[in-house]
């Protein structure tokens, strides 16, 4: 696109209040072009409020955010044309089918030849033999994979991800992790915000910590494991223990991950 | 505008047709009421029921086709209602199209299920005796009439489906919709209603549209009733329009 230099995402002292309640006070951050930034924070840190913002749902009441070097605000429709967004609930249709919902995202796009897109796409996240069933009879992590792929037609430069893995199961995790550092690896810039450290851990370039509405920490895993205390790092390591128990018992491996549905 | 508008809101249209399509349950319940409230009013009141010299089916088909938009209705801010919950709305809106598509593509969308539903209701009242010597021009004046009057109560439906909190609260705004033409001219004349009622009953939206269409199927002069008729389902879906737009304008600013 357009500017080649400047970061992918550069938000400054963005503000955003409802009614009474501030939910985000100053937020600065970066996100350089190819690369996985995560925003960390707990429930009603004001991830999701950040994300609205950088994908034109919501208004700033305060502040600067730009996306591919495009105001959120002035040139949102720039924005969208630059961005997908996978909101916190799948956002699939649950009546269509898989392959369904892959063309009505392409045309939706403009795109020539939908069928195509669709077709490879599904492929691609290995939901080929499940393309031509309703998605409502999908898995949760099949849903998922899904979403990301409606994400990705039109090769926004731009792809956020709002808690991508919560309520999944740890296969369906490690699925969502796969994708996203797929997408990574072809160049395009990813904000994913997540409740999870390990997630953030595993997959993120950079992390900032989203606190009471102010980035309170910003750095590589190394930098912020510098400041965490031990005790927290501890916590953090014991974490992937047990999901390797658990899947060392169910034996999987992220390879049969085409095999589960929900019925 | 945007200048996909057209080609938009046609793809989106063609999601919630599928919709539709797929779950015909939702068309055939639509139906079902209106049906079940006719055959109880012609075979069960409609023998006390004084309508003069016209057969009571004749007299009530008019009264049950608004029956029918008024319910079939709920379904169109149930389907909105749905699409804002999951998370598909904020995916639209945050892809490059014409943004008032989304609810377009909605709006079209309640007028074929509701058109579709009038043809299954009206099979069945012809099933039941009802006749119309109504030639072409009569019979397009009354599509007219109730295209235009789906599309006010559409625009109403908008409203509740964007803002509600629960689907209750998505579809309950109906069912005084559905009760105003028990106070109309739609199953009794309404010489013996009592003053006020009488009144309101012959002042309220439904009795002019009902007296429009009865006239039109039974080739009487339509007189005033039709631009009175007119007059209302333009001006209801004028106001609604104007306020579900204000309200989406919010919703997604």
């Amino acid at each position: 696109m357009t500017t080649q230099q400047a970061p992918a995402i550069q938000v400054q002292g963005l503000e955003k209040s409802y009614k009474e309640l501030r939910v985000l006070r100053g937020v600065d951050f970066d996100v350089a072009r190819g690369s996985i930034f995560a925003l960390l924070g707990s429930n009603g840190a004001g991830k999701t409020t950040a994300v609205k913002i950088l994908s034109t749902l919501l208004k700033a009441d305060a502040g600067m955010a730009r996306v591919n070097g495009f105001d959120v605000a002035a040139q949102a429709a720039d924005v969208r044309e630059s961005i997908s967004l996978t909101g916190q609930f799948a956002a699939v249709d649950e009546i269509l089918s898989g392959r369904e919902n892959l063309v009505l995202v392409a045309r939706l796009r403009h795109l020539k030849n939908p069928g195509k897109i669709a077709d490879d796409l599904l492929e691609r996240f290995s939901l080929t033999d499940a393309g031509a069933r309703k998605v409502s009879t999908y898995s949760g992590g099949m849903r998922r994979r899904l979403d990301i792929a409606m994400s990705l037609i039109g090769n926004p430069p731009v792809v956020f991800l709002d808690e991508p893995t919560t309520g999944l199961d740890p296969q369906a995790r490690i699925e969502v992790w796969q994708a996203v550092r797929e997408l990574a690896g072809r160049g395009t810039t990813v904000l994913l915000t997540t409740q999870y450290l390990d997630e953030a851990e595993q997959l993120a370039d950079r992390i900032a910590i989203l606190h009471e509405g102010r980035i309170i920490v910003n750095g590589t895993l190394a930098e912020l494991k510098q400041l965490l205390p031990p005790a927290k790092v501890e916590y953090v390591e014991k974490q992937p223990t047990l999901e390797d128990v658990f899947l060392a018992l169910v034996g999987a491996d992220g390879k049969n991950r085409n095999a589960g549905t929900n019925a | 505008m945007s200048k996909h508008f057209f080609g938009d809101t046609a793809v989106l249209l063609g999601r919630s047709l599928r919709h539709i399509t797929r779950s015909m349950d939702t068309i055939v319940t639509t139906a079902i009421m209106p049906i079940a409230m006719m055959l109880m009013f012609v075979y069960v009141f409609g023998g006390a029921i004084n309508t003069g010299s016209v057969s009571y089916v004749n007299y009530l088909l008019p009264g049950i086709l608004l029956i029918t938009v008024a319910s079939g209705i709920a379904y169109t801010a149930f389907r909105l209602f749905m699409d804002m919950k999951g998370g598909i709305f904020e995916r639209f809106q945050s892809m490059p199209i014409a943004r008032s598509s989304v609810l377009w593509a909605h709006v079209l969308t309640s007028l074929v299920a509701n058109l579709i539903s009038l043809v299954v209701v009206v099979l069945v009242a012809l099933l039941m005796g009802f006749r119309s010597g109504a030639g072409v021009l009569a019979w397009l004046s009354v599509a007219g009439i109730l295209i235009l009057f789906t599309l006010a109560l559409t625009w109403i439906a908008v409203i509740p489906g964007l803002t509600a909190k629960s689907v209750d609260g998505a579809s309950a705004f109906s069912y005084p919709l559905i009760f105003l033409p028990f106070l109309s001219s739609a199953f009794v004349p309404t010489d013996t209603m009592p003053g006020p009622l009488r009144v309101f009953a012959e002042h309220q939206p439904v009795t002019s549209i009902v007296n429009a269409l009865r006239n039109l199927f039974s080739q009487q002069p339509v007189g005033t009733d039709i631009w009175i008729a007119l007059a209302w389902c333009v001006g209801i879906l004028i106001v609604a329009y104007v306020f579900a737009m204000n309200t989406y304008r919010r919703k997604i600013s």
